[in-house]
């Protein structure tokens, strides 16, 4: 609801729809999770604003994880890919100008972090890293290499389906939201206890990338479309609402 | 025009995992050379207004273990209540002020530190004021959906003992959770629990 000080309030969050905080498959969920119920209010100034980001943060290949760690001349191994999609809230309206942040494992299934053992390898002209902003109709796009799958200690024999992570911006500080992108086609996805966190089989649904022929490069790279809902404004859904009597 | 009055159901969430670092801050990781600084490292400059203040503390799993592997985001007004976004209408906020920071919390002790400005009071959506606070999201491996809550100052007990959000933590002895305390010289602790007795207070908002 708006009212005379110019407040919009945002839709508050469905959490039937999200992941509850302990989900005990998921085994570090255990001893991280609130066990008080959240307090839950409508949003005020604090939530409703956020952070502004704009084009002179970004450098030329922050969008080209193939080619932002690699030597000149040279580039990430695997299969290259280009990922895109629109950014849009919950009235359907795409996001302007949102900082989009990714980071993935390498072809081999390995991050390059401190904490990281897994025996694949590093590719040394992979960093795994890479960010943009989203055009003025919400859509955003970046290349990078195919991530493989990676085994994780949760439970014996559990491998992670291949994916990318993603945090998002929008222009209120309620709509931040980091979550995954996974592959059409894996089926580590229905074995993966963090993705099972989510209550909803559609939910997982939207979570999975689809090919995307249409945009796929020729004799370059594939293409896959990742389309985010982040939360939208109470008001936007009550003007809809009054068009529809 | 008849549009669809149900909203899009919001993305789930999924835990950022333990190399949220690579992602949101490489060169703090080790990833050098993408990104000439790492985002929200500086919340203020020298030419910000307002009084300088240092934030520290620790987040404690349910058995009482600093985390050592999450991070920490930052969203505050400037010295005068307005928030740096287009969103506040009000006028027209410090423009050496982003109001946005991201820290990690540290690889071997797990203390988290930040240094900005006491933040000024900002109106609840009825009018009346909020105290001076900061939000707060927590993301780490083993946190399905980011963490949300609210840092107030000891210093300022008048404004909280009527903040229209404290007012409404039941039960009240749990607001002592979201008061970060005065060390002297600028510097406040401010401890986050999981889980346990002293569990803080974390938002739905
Ligand atoms: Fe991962």
């Amino acid at each position: 609801m708006s009212d005379e000080s110019g407040h919009h309030a945002y839709l508050p969050r469905d959490r039937s729809w999200q992941p509850p905080g302990l989900t005990p498959e998921y085994r570090s969920s255990r001893l991280r999770s609130p066990r008080q119920p959240l307090l839950r209010l409508p949003t005020t100034l604090s939530e409703e604003t956020g952070p502004v980001f704009g084009h002179a943060l970004l450098g030329p290949q922050d969008d080209d994880l193939i080619h932002n760690y690699a030597a000149a001349g040279e580039s990430a191994l695997g299969p290259r890919i280009l990922v895109h999609g629109q950014l849009r809230d919950q009235s359907g309206r795409g996001i302007a100008g949102a900082l989009v942040e990714v980071w993935q494992a390498n072809a081999g299934g390995r991050y390059r972090h401190r904490n990281e053992g897994y025996l694949a390898p590093l590719d040394p002209n992979f960093g795994g890293c890479g960010r943009c902003l989203s055009d003025a109709n919400g859509y955003y796009r970046f290349t990078t290499i195919q991530p493989a799958p990676y085994p994780w200690p949760n439970n014996p024999n559990a491998w992670r389906p291949a994916h990318i992570h993603f945090s998002l911006f929008g222009p209120a500080f309620a709509q931040r939201l980091i979550t995954q992108m996974y592959f059409e086609g894996d089926p580590l996805i229905w074995m993966c206890p963090i993705v099972n966190a989510i209550p909803h089989r559609q939910g997982v649904e939207s979570l999975i990338a689809r090919l995307d022929m249409d945009a796929a490069v020729s004799m370059d790279m594939l293409a896959w479309r990742f389309d985010i809902t982040l939360r939208g404004l109470e008001q936007t859904l009550f003007e809809n609402r009054s068009e529809g009597l | 025009m008849a549009r669809a009055n149900k909203p899009l159901p919001e993305s789930p969430s999924q835990t950022a995992g333990p190399y949220v670092h690579i992602g949101c801050m490489p060169n703090y990781s080790g990833i050098e050379g993408i990104y000439a600084e790492d985002p929200g490292r500086q919340i203020l400059d020298a030419r910000t207004s307002g009084t300088r203040i240092r934030i520290y503390g620790y987040i404690y799993d349910g058995d009482g273990a600093p985390l050592t592997d999450a991070v920490i985001e930052t969203w505050q007004a400037d010295a005068a209540g307005r928030y740096p976004s287009p969103q506040d209408t009000r006028g027209a906020a410090d423009v050496n002020f982003g109001g946005w920071g991201r820290k990690p919390c540290d690889p071997q002790t797990g203390e988290f530190r930040f240094a900005t400005i006491k933040p000024g009071r900002v109106p609840y959506p009825d009018g009346r004021l909020q105290a001076p606070h900061i939000t707060l999201w927590i993301v780490a491996r083993g946190i399905n959906v980011g963490l949300h809550t609210r840092l107030y100052f000891d210093d300022e007990a008048t404004a909280n003992a009527v903040d229209p959000l404290l007012v409404q933590v039941d039960p009240q002895d749990r607001v002592a959770t979201l008061i970060a305390k005065s060390t002297g010289g600028g510097g406040f602790r401010f401890d986050i629990h999981l889980q346990g007795a002293d569990e803080t207070v974390f938002l739905d908002m």
